[in-house]
């Protein structure tokens, strides 16, 4: 089992939770799961099968879109974020 | 003794900045980039000059115009600047919840501010000013966020001094906002290091300021190529801070948030390594955050988390 820390943007569709525990072994595994229980998290997260642009997802802190994208590992005990994408400067 | 040489302006001092050595982690060598010591304090300044001679010269700028520009300060400030080296009102967006001293010194350069809300942080900031742009035909947007004359800045200028300045760099690490020191900087160093991991480090904001309506409002800057990163790394506003102290304490660099974070990450980066060279490139030092309360606070995340940083 693995928590994931959902955004403030994302916690009215997971009845207000700051972290909701989830299972899988891969980024996309914990999403499908988490999906399944909260389906309207879907259309915020996932856009033609792949990771919608404007959501950043880290796992152990770093982008999985450095990693190996949907099919990043997750080891039980990591710290998974959700995040929106922000600018700075 | 190095040439003492007289400017005509303050646009020739942009650039050009010391490359200092830190306390090595093993055997890795770490070198600091001191982008605080450009004219206004931080690298934007190479990044305002750039847009600003670049709009001039393909005749898109004109005198008579008004700049209008989205910001959370350093671009403000550097384009505050060059916009009155050269005769242009300015106008920057900025959100509400900016340090004090970003809005201060921007008044005292004579320009005008225009608050998006706090809790939108630089995404607001973005929107309001591409919509009042749309709007009012008078302004001319820079508009650092998809504007090539912000990378080209620091492939021409951050990642050639450094490629000029030392003979190995195994790691490039550099704060993501727009993503134009990373992507300018990261492909010049690509040409002269085949091998370079080019890594950013990211804020972790604080809930307060991510209070977006929806994720869809989440924002990703048009010059950004996320795919061109080899390391995309969040570091939480506690250890940016942690390491903001340290630079002080151990290294006498008075450094701003952003550095603190990329530091970190440069460090932490470099324990992967049995020996190279990293470079990390410190935007601004921390004389903007001096009303800050984290310099003393206990509880770092908490006097943090209400404020746009980056």
């Amino acid at each position: 089992m693995t928590k994931v820390r959902i955004p403030p943007t994302l916690r009215e569709q997971v009845d207000g939770e700051r972290e909701i525990p989830a299972d899988g072994d891969t980024v996309r595994e914990l999403l499908d799961d988490l999906m399944g229980r909260f389906p309207t998290l879907r259309r915020q997260l996932v856009q033609d099968g792949e990771l919608a642009p404007f959501v950043n997802v880290y796992v152990e802190g770093e982008d999985v879109r450095t990693l190996d994208g949907l099919e990043t590992e997750v080891r039980p005990g990591s710290t998974v974020i959700l995040l929106p994408a922000m600018a700075g400067g | 003794m190095a040439e003492t040489r007289v400017a005509a302006n303050l646009l020739e001092l942009v650039g050009n900045t010391p490359l200092v050595e830190l306390t090595p982690v093993g055997d890795v060598r770490i070198f600091a980039k001191l982008e605080g010591q450009n004219p206004t304090g931080s690298i934007k300044d190479r990044v305002a000059k750039a847009m600003i001679e670049a709009a001039e010269s393909s005749g898109e700028l004109e005198p008579g115009r008004r700049l209008l520009e989205p910001t959370s300060g350093n671009t403000g400030i550097s384009l505050a600047l060059v916009a009155k080296l050269k005769g242009y009102p300015l106008t920057c967006v900025m959100p509400e919840n900016a340090t004090e001293e970003r809005r201060r010194l921007l008044r005292l350069y004579g320009a005008e501010i225009v608050d998006s809300p706090a809790s939108e942080g630089s995404n607001g900031a973005v929107r309001l000013a591409l919509r009042l742009a749309e709007e009012d035909s008078r302004y001319f947007m820079p508009f650092q966020y998809g504007n090539e004359a912000n990378p080209k800045a620091h492939y021409d200028g951050t990642g050639a001094e450094i490629v000029d300045a030392l003979e190995r760099v195994d790691v490039l690490v550099a704060g993501l906002g727009t993503g134009g020191t990373l992507m300018g900087a990261g492909a010049r160093l690509r040409e002269s290091f085949p091998d370079v991991v080019v890594a950013a480090a990211e804020p972790l904001p604080g809930d307060p300021v991510m209070g977006l309506r929806s994720l869809e409002e989440g924002y990703v800057p048009p010059i950004l190529d996320v795919s061109k990163l080899d390391r995309k790394v969040l570091v939480s506003n506690e250890d940016s801070v942690r390491e903001v102290r340290r630079l002080l304490d151990e290294e006498a660099i008075f450094a701003g948030v952003s550095s603190g974070a990329v530091v970190h990450v440069a460090r932490k980066l470099a324990t992967e390594l049995d020996d190279g060279v990293v470079v990390a490139i410190l935007a601004d030092g921390g004389w903007k955050y001096l009303s800050a309360d984290f310099w003393e606070a206990e509880d770092v995340e908490r006097s943090m988390e209400r404020t746009v940083w980056w």
